[in-house]
Order: structure tokens, then sequence, then C-alpha cells
């Protein structure tokens, strides 16, 4: 039984040990989506200054600090989603596919290793760009708990790679439209969730699917943790919230998974085409 | 709870032991879009392998021989778990393919035409990884990697290189080094030599030939090189439209179609000689366009 338990483990630190091998080797298109992200978040992050600019009245160093949290948390969303959707699209384009999937390693151990992955390098890069966006501003968040707000990212990154297995799942029943579908339905979950907006500004409709998406309460606690330095203890109910919706979603995006895998297999489409 | 091994062989059975492979009556039919303007369905269903059975001995080594499109890479798929079949059985070391899939994952490793991987990491980086999925730790593949990559000849001082700065024929060299570091017992090699130059096919066979001589592993070779068929296997199969026609000693088979080559034998078994149409005879069928195909073989009959 340990054996068979430390065989998996190595098998999830060899798909980290994969995409680390990767990351080096693409350093350089790392860093230009780097760059091209924190472009983006700026151009997000200095609504706040363009309003007060256009005469409107709000407090722009809470409008900042709240866009930027927003725009943090979503590229760290597109991070994870990217990563898990990604990874069975880009290994059929390899080819290395086939190979991956004729292992012994268990799917689940697969999949744990494919989220362990997208959360460091996710973790790392969403700390990065807080840290280089924030240089832009002369913000004050003297109240910030950060180690809060990354237990409460950690915690919700396990609904959101239950949730990105189930869009990983895509790439394989389509091979051809099912990463562009991942990014759609990425896109839906991240428009409810209230990442530059108060959720209750959305439809009824639209606040129902809010209620039910991790990025909701993700957002709500990060951004009481960072500006009004929340603990823990009061951020219970959202993280009670978060531990439950990853409990559901994780095995149903293993399930999902699995039923993709076999119907990949069916109808031979692991095989790498073009 | 384990499988109970599955033994049809009456000679195995009652020596004690089980057949490296065991396949009875298997199916594989995949659908596929017909040409604009065909009459009939859009869809047809083609059968890429039609009720194949075979066995193979633990230790042999089996040739299948046929033209693109035959069903050789199906079976390859089949035995290594990438595709479920629609019917009959396949049985590994006495695992059923289809319901103990992992367990069969463990004795099986396949090197196929084109020597998949990662491009931008290097021949030890894709052996790395590769080998944790088998459960292989870094203590055991820092001196291993290393060894295999220089039995199979892959020079040391390019071992740190992107694989995409890799000739084919160098690429097919760490393929079958990531076939081997996992130790299989039985090799799935789906035409390891197609499109190589002359020295690396050359290479690669003399290390099929190898491992034949030093492992105790069986090998199931596809291929459409005769001569390395007749050279390389106990036993030769001839596959066509996915039924296998016959499957023996290279001599005898020649013997059955009164042919003095492999050749020879071919048109007489199939009807169809090498220098015919070499294109995938199904896909000529139904044109160009067809849904996800797995039996895509690339390379000419040769």
């Amino acid at each position: 039984m340990m054996t068979g338990m430390r065989a998996e483990l190595i098998g999830v630190a060899g798909v980290v040990e994969r995409n680390l091998y990767l990351t080096r080797r693409y350093i350089w298109w790392e860093l230009a989506f780097f760059v091209w992200t924190v472009a983006n978040t700026l151009t997000i992050v200095f609504i706040a200054k363009g309003i007060e600019a256009s005469g409107g009245t709000i407090d722009v160093n809470r409008v900042t600090s709240s866009l930027l949290i927003g725009a943090v948390i979503w590229a760290y969303l597109g991070i994870i989603f990217e990563f898990l959707t990604e990874t069975v699209a880009w290994e059929r384009w390899e080819g290395t596919i086939e190979y991956t999937f004729m292992a012994p390693l268990r799917r689940a151990a697969h999949l744990t290793g494919m989220a362990a992955w997208a959360v460091l390098y996710g973790l790392v890069r969403a700390v990065l760009l807080f840290a280089v966006v924030a240089l832009f501003f002369d913000l004050s968040m003297p109240r910030a708990d950060y180690l809060t707000a990354i237990v409460v990212l950690l915690v919700a990154s396990v609904s959101f790679a239950g949730i990105g297995m189930m869009t990983a799942v895509l790439p394989l029943i389509s091979p051809e439209k099912g990463a562009q579908l991942g990014f759609v339905a990425q896109g839906l979950l991240l428009v409810v969730s209230g990442v530059y907006y108060p959720v209750d500004v959305l439809p009824t409709w639209m606040q129902w699917i809010a209620a039910a998406s991790p990025a909701t309460y993700a957002l709500t606690g990060i951004r009481d943790a960072i500006l009004d330095g929340v603990g823990l203890s009061s951020l219970a109910p959202e993280l009670l919230v978060l531990l439950l919706i990853g409990a559901v979603s994780a095995p149903i995006g293993m399930l999902m998974f699995a039923a993709g895998e076999r119907y990949a297999k069916r109808h031979g489409k692991l095989k790498r085409s073009g | 709870m384990p499988e109970p091994l599955h033994v049809l062989d009456p000679l195995a059975s009652r020596s004690g032991t089980t057949l490296a492979v065991d396949v009875a009556g298997l199916r594989k039919v995949f659908r596929r879009k017909a040409p604009r303007g065909a009459p009939g369905p859009r869809r047809r269903l083609v059968a890429a392998l039609d009720g194949v059975s075979f066995t193979m001995a633990r230790g042999e080594t089996v040739a299948i021989l046929g033209q693109n499109g035959s069903g050789k890479s199906t079976l390859v798929r089949l035995l290594s778990t990438l595709l479920l079949p629609d019917g009959g059985s396949a049985y590994v070391f006495g695992h059923d393919v289809n319901r103990s899939p992992r367990a069969v994952r463990r004795l099986v490793n396949r090197v196929s035409v084109e020597a998949s991987f990662f491009k931008k990491m290097s021949a030890v980086e894709n052996l790395s990884y590769a080998a944790r999925f088998y459960g292989m730790p870094p203590a055991a593949t820092r001196g291993e990697i290393p060894r295999i990559l220089g039995r199979v000849g892959f020079p040391a001082n390019r071992r740190s290189e992107p694989m995409e700065n890799l000739s084919r024929g160098m690429q097919q060299k760490v393929a079958l080094a990531r076939a081997l570091l996992t130790a299989p017992v039985l090799l799935l090699l789906d035409e390891p030599t197609t499109g190589l130059d002359p020295r690396s096919k050359l290479e690669v066979q003399e290390f099929i030939k190898e491992i034949r001589r030093e492992h105790d592993a069986t090998i199931l070779l596809c291929t459409h090189d005769l001569a390395e068929a007749e050279a390389l296997a106990d036993r030769v199969g001839i596959i066509d439209r996915g039924r296998l026609l016959r499957l023996e000693p290279a001599d005898p088979l020649k013997a059955h179609y009164r042919a003095h080559t492999l050749e020879q034998a071919f048109f007489a078994a199939t009807g169809r000689t090498f220098a015919d149409d070499t294109e995938d005879e199904l896909e000529t069928e139904l044109g160009a366009g067809v849904d996800s195909d797995p039996d895509d073989e690339r390379g000419l009959f040769a």
C-alpha cells in the first residue's frame, strides 16, 4: 500500500518537475507574458485614478486596492484554468499525451500534480504581480493581513482546480474546440464573481450563479483580509463555503475527466492530429 | 480485488505459465466522415480491427506486416490501453487490457513512429519526468538515465540539448531509451525505424536485437519493412483491412503462399504489391477530412 502511495506521490512530483523544466525552457515567453499581464493589470487599476480625475468622488486608495486585488485574482484564476485545460491540449499537440495516459499513474494523481503546479506557479505569479503593480501607486494598506489572504486563496484553489478539471476534459472530447470552450467557461465564471464590482450590481439570475462560484467567496475574503485586516476566524463562513465547494467540485472534476478519458479512448481522440 | 489471470492457451496452462499476449476476436470500429458529395450517410463505420486473434509466448518477438491503415497501430494502441475495444478480448500476461488497464500499463511500454516528446526539453528531462510516472524517484533515474542513453548510443554531450535540435534518428533512440527505462516485459514497437536514415535504422535494429538477447522482453513489432520483420521476428503476421490473415515463422509463411520472398507472400495474401498506392486505403475510400483517425500511420509502405 505504502509502495503504491509512494509511486503516486513520485508521479505527482513528476508532473511538477516537468512543468518546472518547461517554465525554465520557455523563460523568455514567461517574462513576456508577465510584462503583458502587468500592463493589462495597470490599465484596470488606473481606472480609479481616472474616475477621480474626471470629477468622480471615490476613495481612490480603496478602489485602486480593490481593483488590484480583483485583477490579481483574475490573473491567478486564469493561470489555474489555463494550465489545467492546456496541459491536455498541449500534450496532444506534442504527441506526449499517449505516453502520459499509458503510464500506470492514477489519473487522480496526474490531475493532482497538474493542479499542484498550477497553484504553485499561480501563487508566485500573483504575489509578483501584486507587488510590481502596487509599486506604480502610492497605496496604503496598513491593516492588510496578507497571510490570511493567501490562506483564503489556497483554500479557494481546491475549488478552482476542481472546476479547472471539469474544463480540462473539454480538449479530450473535442480536440479542436475544447480549449476554447474552457476559456468560455472561465470567462462566464469570472464575470459573475465580482472581480471589479460588487456582486449585488448584477442581475438577479447572475447573482444566483455568483452564489455558487468559489471566486465570489475568495474575492470577498481576500479583500476583507487585505483592505480591512479581517482575520481567519472572522472569515470562517467564507472558508467553510469554499471548503464545501472544493469537496464537491474536485471529485466531480476527476470523475468528469475520467469519463472524458474513456470517451477519448472509445473514439480514438488521444492521437495527435496535425 | 486482483483480477484472476486469464489463460487460454492449453499448453501454457499445462506448463503453468501465462501467455504474454492473448488476443481473441478483437474488434475496433471507428466512425469516419464521408467525403463531401458522396452518396450515403455522412459518417460511416469502419472496422480498423476485425476479429483479430493471436497469442504470443513470453520472450517471443512477433512482427506484424501491413500497409497504412491496415490496423497495426490500432492493435498496438489497444494493447497499450490507449483505445477501448468494441469486441473480443486482449490480455497481457493474464491482465485484461479493458478491465485492468493499470496492471497492463505496469508491464507495457511502446515506441511509435513519431518520437513524441516535449520538444523544448532535453532528452534527460523528458526521460526524468516520464520515469516518475512509473514511480521511479530521482535517486533511481540519476544514474539509470545516462546509463540507458549510453546503451542506445546517444552521445553524452547532447543529453542536455532540447529535443527539437536532435535528428529523427537521435530522437528515436531517446524513444527507445524511454521505453526501456521502465523495464517493460512487453515492448510494443510501432514502426520504430520508419523515416530513419539507413545508418540510424541499422542502429535501432541492432539495439532491438540486443534487447532480445539480453532481456526477458516480449516484443510486438509492427512494421512496413519486410527485411526488418524477417531479421528480427520469430513469427511474422500479415494484417490487411483489420484482419490478421496469417501468423507464422517467415519460412513456413512464404511456403504457405508458395513465395520466395515475404514481398511475394504479402502480395499473395493481400492481392496487392508494395508499389501499389500507399495511401491509407480507408482514407482514400472515404476521403480527406476524416474524424480523428487512430490508424493514420505515417511513412510509406516500402
